[in-house]
Order: C-alpha cells, then sequence, then structure tokens
C-alpha cells in the first residue's frame, strides 16, 4: 500500500464521517461546520488531483462565502436547534430509493463506463503558474461566451436575492 | 498511484448522502446543504476525470458549476428567509398552501 493510497484513504474517510455528521446533526451551526470540513476535504482532494486553482475556488466559495452566508442566516432565524429524525419509521423508504440510486450510480460509473487509468501522483502535479495560465488560456478563449453568461448569471442572482427580501412598502 | 475508481467510488458515496439528506430531512437549511454536498460530489468526479484526461475542460466545468452554486444559494437563502418571515417556521412539511 503505498502512500498516496494511505492519505487517499484517510481523506475520504474525514469526507464522508464529515458528511455523515451533516446529515445527522441536530444543530444547524454544527451541521454548516460539518460540510465546511467536507468541502476543505474535497479542496484537498482537488490538489492531489492536480488542480490548485479549484481547490483555492473551492475553499474561498465554498467553505468561505457560502457557508458564511448560511451560518449567518442560520443565526438571523435563530434556528440553530432543529428537531431530529425522530420517526425512525419513516426513514426506511427514503433510505432504500438512496441506496438504490447508489447501486445504480456504482454500476453506470464503474461496470459500465468502465474508467481506466490512475489519477496523477501528488508529485507529479503540475507546477501552479503553468496550470493557472493554461486555465486563464482557455477560458477567456475556448468558453469566452460561457463565462459572460455566467456573469449576467450572477448579477441576475444579485438583483433577485435584493428585491426578495427587500420589505414592500406600504402592502403589509 | 490512485486509481480513478476509488475517486468515482467517493464521489457517489457522497451525492448518495446528499441525496439522502434531501430525503429525510424536513429542515429546509440542511435539504440546501444537502444539494450543495451534491453539487460538490459532482465536482469531484469531473476533477477526477480531467486529471486521467488531462485537458483542462473538467476543471473549466467545475469552475462554472461553482460560479452557478453561488448564485442558487444567495436566491435560495433570500426565499428561505422570506418564508420564515411569513410562516415562522423552515419546515418544508408546513410549506403546503401556494400563497403565503
Amino acid at each position: 500500500m503505498t502512500l498516496d493510497l494511505i492519505l487517499f484513504l484517510i481523506l475520504a474517510l474525514i469526507a464522508v464521517a464529515s458528511a455523515l455528521g451533516m446529515l445527522l446533526s441536530r444543530n444547524a451551526v454544527y451541521a454548516a461546520l460539518f460540510l465546511v470540513l467536507n468541502f476543505v476535504t474535497v479542496a484537498v482532494f482537488y490538489l492531489l488531483l492536480g488542480a490548485p486553482f479549484i481547490a483555492m475556488a473551492q475553499i474561498t466559495v465554498y467553505a468561505g462565502a457560502i457557508m458564511v452566508l448560511f451560518l449567518f442566516v442560520i443565526m438571523l432565524l435563530g434556528a440553530e436547534n432543529l428537531p431530529g429524525i425522530t420517526n425512525l419509521r419513516s426513514i426506511w423508504f427514503p433510505g432504500t430509493l438512496a441506496m438504490v440510486l447508489f447501486i445504480e450510480a456504482a454500476y453506470l460509473l464503474i461496470v459500465k463506463a468502465r474508467p481506466t487509468g490512475d489519477v496523477l501522483q501528488p508529485e507529479a502535479v503540475v507546477n501552479t503558474m503553468d496550470n493557472l495560465r493554461q486555465l486563464g488560456t482557455s477560458l477567456f478563449s475556448d468558453y469566452l461566451l460561457p463565462f459572460e453568461v455566467v456573469s449576467i448569471l450572477l448579477l441576475v442572482a444579485m438583483v433577485g436575492a435584493i428585491i426578495l427580501t427587500k420589505k414592500e412598502k406600504g402592502v403589509r | 498511484m490512485v486509481p480513478i475508481n476509488y475517486y468515482i467510488i467517493l464521489s457517489a458515496i457522497l451525492f448518495t448522502i446528499g441525496v439522502t439528506g434531501v430525503l429525510i430531512r424536513r429542515n429546509a437549511l440542511i435539504i440546501f446543504m444537502s444539494i450543495e454536498l451534491m453539487l460538490n460530489a459532482a465536482n469531484l468526479a469531473l476533477v477526477a476525470f480531467n486529471s486521467v484526461l488531462e485537458n483542462f475542460s473538467g476543471q473549466i466545468f467545475v469552475f462554472f458549476v461553482i460560479a452557478v452554486a453561488a448564485a442558487e444559494v444567495a436566491v435560495g437563502l433570500a426565499l428561505i428567509v422570506e418564508i420564515f418571515r411569513t410562516k415562522n417556521s423552515i419546515d418544508v412539511d408546513q410549506m403546503s398552501s401556494l400563497k403565503g
């Protein structure tokens, strides 16, 4: 068993455990913090897979901005304490559905698609500046139109969020 | 060397946990976090494939997914805040009426 594999297994264990912690926790703040841990672990996976820019974007956007927004809303609403999963009998049907989904996904991805090959070794990860330059060139040449569309999408989302949370005057 | 299959299986496990969260939790915020977890699992699979194929399309797709997730969270959380204001609850079982 090589060092890479041990590293992968430990990180995978942390990722799955933090996802389960998010799923089962009774306190919404704890759930959000478990999700932050999960995002950071996935960012380390991105680093191992040779995508340093995506890893940094993951940490700043997901673990930073999005989760801070979540925590802010949880505390704004005062909804920290949730009712846990009280009715155990209502779990088995969704649980079965989820297991069927997992088996299907594993079958399709592993047996049918049959992806082969090994991912990059950590020491063979491409030079960071090189990766960034290639990514930027590709983003601003081949993918220029989707990039502009994403900017419009972000603008629309921003306007939508402001309008939704604004108090209407004279209506109530 | 880690085979790509391991990454794909990990991604499938994380995605399934996200689906389970959407199905069994009744709190809108937790359901939202589960959706983020699913997006993240898909991103992990994309980057893993990208690492084997050695071009940059996968990473650029992940970049777009992150941007869309940010937009989704902004609008979704605004909706949750608005629902909480009118109903005083974020339990999705109680959101049964079309008019607030």
